[in-house]
């Protein structure tokens, strides 16, 4: 396993948070008590994984179809790989921007690179927004898309360890 | 378990209203949502400690925490990992005829290794992000997807992030 914790705890700790928290009164001490930990050492680690950076973020994880942001879109531009950076953090600026980075193209048929995703309720709004961030972010001059999801089949937190494979106690 | 999503056709009139009542936010749960979809406290009463923040008590927050999870507001509460830092991950797409789509969809949903899945306006027309513990269960996966549904699939690794994750930004405009 190429994962970048080391130990067989964190794997089971991880494990074991990944489908969220128990909503009780001791929650680490009820994940601890799953895999042989003290509540103590659960939160030392957590903070650690958090600390390192494997943790990104911790707390209430919404959906926001539910929220009423159903209209989804993904945009995507061909910018030269040197001007990502300086693009993609002038993207992140904008406070409708949820995610933006840059990925390895997928030559020859999608030649894009730059990615960002925007929530909004309805469809033109989204539209008047990606106007605004393309002159504001110079992005007229690259080849780009605007794909809109129609459907949604699945999301949830991500799954890196296997559920039930490694860490019985 | 999903529901599919429609750009409403329909008069908003004619629309079915329930979604939109579900989806609205009383004031104590927009201030839960905007306090804490980040900055859990790492303590052994955590949800105790956000009641004393939002001047409740600690089964009102409980308790809203599930009502909003019942509502399907709240996937859960827990923790968000950096992709890449730990196991391997990436965004997927494939063609797939009109006509399969809700075929591979579901056949792709039934990966483990799946955590979105989304079906988008393109010739590229489902998007999906796999995750697993190491490059190679990744690649291996992204080989039964492919094997089983008979169709490319195409891998677009990320490379760099730009935003920092703050959580969803709520009423913001």
């Amino acid at each position: 396993m190429t994962l970048l914790v080391e130990d067989l705890q964190q794997v089971c700790l991880i494990e074991a948070i990944q489908g969220g928290f128990p909503l009780c009164n001791r929650p680490f001490r009820e994940i601890g008590t799953q895999i042989g930990l003290t509540e103590a050492e659960v939160i030392g680690m957590l903070a650690d994984l958090q600390a390192r950076g494997v943790i990104k973020r911790m707390g209430i994880v919404v959906r926001h179809h539910e929220l009423g942001y159903r209209s989804n879109a993904m945009v995507v531009w061909d910018v030269p790989d040197g001007q990502a950076a300086g693009i993609g953090h002038r993207i992140t600026a904008f406070d409708f921007i949820s995610l933006c980075y840059r990925r390895r193209r997928a030559l020859p048929g999608w030649p894009y690179n730059l990615y960002c995703m925007i929530h909004g309720r309805q469809r033109d709004e989204v539209n008047d927004q990606i106007r605004r961030l393309m002159v504001d972010c110079r992005l007229e001059p690259f080849p780009h898309k605007v794909l809109f999801s129609n459907r949604r089949f699945k999301q949830r937190g991500a799954f890196y360890v296997a559920p039930g494979t490694t860490c019985e106690v | 378990m999903d529901q599919t999503i429609h750009e409403p056709r329909v008069p908003r009139s004619l629309a079915p209203r329930a979604p939109e009542a579900e989806s609205r936010l009383a004031p104590l749960e927009q201030r839960l949502l905007d306090l804490y979809q980040r900055d859990f406290p790492l303590c052994p009463e955590p949800y105790a400690e956000m009641a004393h923040r939002l001047g409740v008590s600690e089964a009102t927050v409980l308790q809203l925490l599930r009502d909003l999870m019942a509502r399907g507001i709240v996937g859960r509460v827990g923790v968000v990992f950096r992709p890449g830092r730990c196991g391997a991950s990436t965004l997927a797409a494939m063609a797939v005829p009109s006509e399969r789509l809700e075929e591979v969809a579901n056949l792709v949903s039934g990966f483990p290794e799946i955590n979105h899945n989304y079906a988008r306006e393109d010739a590229l027309n489902l998007w999906f992000v796999v995750t697993a513990a190491s490059q190679e269960h990744l690649k291996e996966t992204l080989g039964r997807i492919a094997t089983a549904s008979n169709l490319e699939v195409h891998s677009m690794p990320m490379v760099e992030t730009y935003h920092v994750d703050l959580g969803f930004r709520l009423g913001g405009h």
